[in-house]
């Protein structure tokens, strides 16, 4: 259980991330608004609470791994690593442009903190399963996580790649479902239905735990209850896409539209920037 | 006469008892790979991934990630086909340190037929930045090939054959990355084989001796990188290409040397392999009679190649 202090600050924490998270998507004025935002708090629990990482050696062997799926949501991933210090936060300015280190879905090649290449959607989790084999056969005592949206669960490979993490008995890896509802094209359960999405993976033999998405204290719990699972966990997290400023809350619209200079004004505003 | 695959799951075993890194990964067709003996080793490090290629690189990616070694094996039509999104995603994009290993490349898959008879692989990885796409001519150049892909930091993508193809290379033959090998000497004509082909070659070369034509044998195990100087220095000083694959005559082999040529030193080339086409079922010798891949097609193209020589 997270102590009521540790609940308040990452709460704050998950706060500046959003206006990190805007800033930097008006700044560069592309990107992916919505599927950010939904993240965002799924993301600071891991990186401020749940993960054992050291900015200082993002070559530790011993550190636990994010993978971020669902690629496009970059700019939750890269405000995450800034303030954890595996970059300067200016650097966040940048994005996407032209020699930036921070491209527009997550390089490892490019930056430090980044595991794995994603966003193709549906392969970041074929190799954080890759990766969980890995510690095993190194015999690391380390666990892997990879967050994915329900829109890319309609990729054939994620079932691919759940059936494996089954059959192998990776208990070290943790699956988190950002469950926003939302795609490019409008209600997911419109485009594609993809749900019963807990019954789904529970038939797959995972072991499967149904979280609020945006309340760190449910997302704390649920990750502690994974560590000591002997099958590998997913988190089904309710989110809401656009989360934290009511103009971007549930518009599939902002999937991949960045906010105009009025749009921040009042975003900063809600966030008490 | 060995089959390529067989000197793959033999140096695989080999490279598996030196280091530990090395981990291999099937799709339910191991036996046919030829990983299999290392999955009977070495079972804490084979992973078969089932029926499902696509998930196979991407977790071949992520052991990669994770400091391994892998090497992951298909049939070449599921590995640069089904996986091809995986391949280009997860491991060119990053240079995942992740070894392909293709087998039943080509049209001696036989009876399976042209569903099951990869004719495009080395044009399609051939196009992916960061790759390097190997196809080497028999037995001792393919535990060869396994090892420098082993030794060498990045994708790689290796094409085997299913049949018994005839030995060119000594048992202690080296493989180096980038490097084509010059079998026979010639002035009047150059053949560049890859494959199974470059025995062919060598056989048609034998041929147009006979007829008092000299005929250069040059072997590209390495696809790409091209040894381009090495083909810029034949056509040069022989005048004349044919090129010879088990593959398309668009993008692989053929198209790799006519690229190289039309930029450095344009003279006329024949291009020996499947014409646009896709193959059927039938036995693998007879397919390759079929399809015109044989010393005495080699042999034609050389001739009339010859009779479209500036000089």
């Amino acid at each position: 259980m997270l102590s009521e202090q540790a609940v308040q600050k990452l709460e704050q924490t998950a706060r500046e991330l959003r206006v990190d998270i805007l800033k930097m998507l008006h700044q560069s004025q592309s990107g992916h608004t919505g599927g950010s935002l939904s993240a965002i708090d799924i993301m600071t629990v891991l990186f401020f609470q749940q993960m054992k990482h050291d900015a200082s050696r993002p070559d530790w062997a011993e550190r636990d791994r994010f993978v971020l799926s669902k690629g496009h949501a970059a700019p939750a991933l890269y405000a995450c690593l800034a303030r954890a210090g595996y970059f300067p936060k200016e650097d966040l300015a940048t994005l996407r442009q032209l020699g930036s280190h921070l491209q527009g879905h997550p390089d490892m090649r490019k930056t430090p903190g980044v595991e794995v290449c994603t966003g193709s959607l549906g392969q970041g989790l074929s190799q954080a399963v890759g990766l969980a084999m890995a510690n095993k056969v190194a015999g690391r005592d380390t666990r892997v996580y990879a967050l994915l949206g329900d829109g890319e669960l309609q990729e054939g490979q994620i079932w691919e790649a759940t059936m494996s993490a089954a059959h192998y008995g990776l208990s070290n890896l943790c699956i988190v479902v950002d469950c926003n509802g939302l795609q490019i094209d409008g209600f997911t359960e419109d485009v594609m239905n993809v749900g019963p999405v807990a019954a789904k993976f529970a038939a797959f033999n995972m072991h499967v735990i149904e979280a609020d998405g945006h309340d760190v204290a449910s997302l704390g719990q649920a990750f502690a209850a994974a560590e000591v699972s002997d099958r590998p966990t997913v988190i089904v997290a309710k989110t809401v896409k656009g989360k934290g400023v009511s103009i971007f809350e549930n518009k599939a619209k902002y999937h991949g539209v960045a906010p105009s200079d009025e749009e921040l004004q009042v975003a900063l505003q809600v966030l008490g920037a | 006469m060995i089959a390529t695959r067989d000197a793959y799951g033999q140096a695989l075993l080999e490279l598996g008892r030196q280091n530990p890194k090395i981990v291999a990964l099937d799709a339910d067709l191991s036996g046919s790979t030829k990983t299999a003996q290392f999955g009977k080793e070495f079972p804490e490090r084979f992973f078969n991934a089932g029926i499902a290629e696509a998930n196979m690189v991407g977790m071949a990616a992520g052991m990669a990630a994770g400091g391994l070694i892998p090497f992951a094996s298909t049939f070449a039509v599921f590995a640069a086909g089904r996986a091809f999104e995986q391949i280009r995603q997860s491991l060119a994009y990053p240079r995942m340190n992740v070894k392909v290993v293709a087998t039943h490349g080509g049209i001696t898959v036989g009876e399976d037929g042209g569903s099951h008879q990869s004719i495009e692989d080395l044009a399609i990885m051939r196009s992916l930045p960061n790759m390097t796409v190997l196809c080497p001519a028999d037995g001792p150049e393919t535990a060869a090939a396994i090892r420098a892909a082993a030794a060498f930091d990045g994708p790689v993508y290796i094409r085997l054959g299913r049949g018994k193809v005839p030995v060119v290379f000594p048992q202690d033959c080296a493989f180096e990355i980038g490097r084509g090998v010059t079998l026979r000497e010639g002035k009047d004509v150059t053949f560049i084989g890859t494959g199974l082909m470059t025995a062919m070659a060598l056989e048609a070369a034998q041929a147009l001796a006979d007829k008092g034509i000299e005929a250069r044998v040059l072997h590209m195990g390495s696809i790409k990188p091209l040894d381009t100087e090495l083909v810029l220095n034949a056509a040069r000083e022989t005048g004349a290409i044919v090129t010879a694959e088990e593959h398309s005559v668009i993008g692989g082999l053929g198209g790799a040397v006519c690229e190289a040529l039309a930029e450095g030193c344009p003279v006329p080339v024949e291009r020996v392999g499947m014409r646009d086409v896709f193959g059927q079922s039938g036995p693998a010798g007879k397919l390759l009679e079929h399809y015109g891949l044989t010393a005495d097609k080699l042999v034609e193209s050389a001739e009339r190649v010859l009779t479209r020589k500036i000089r």
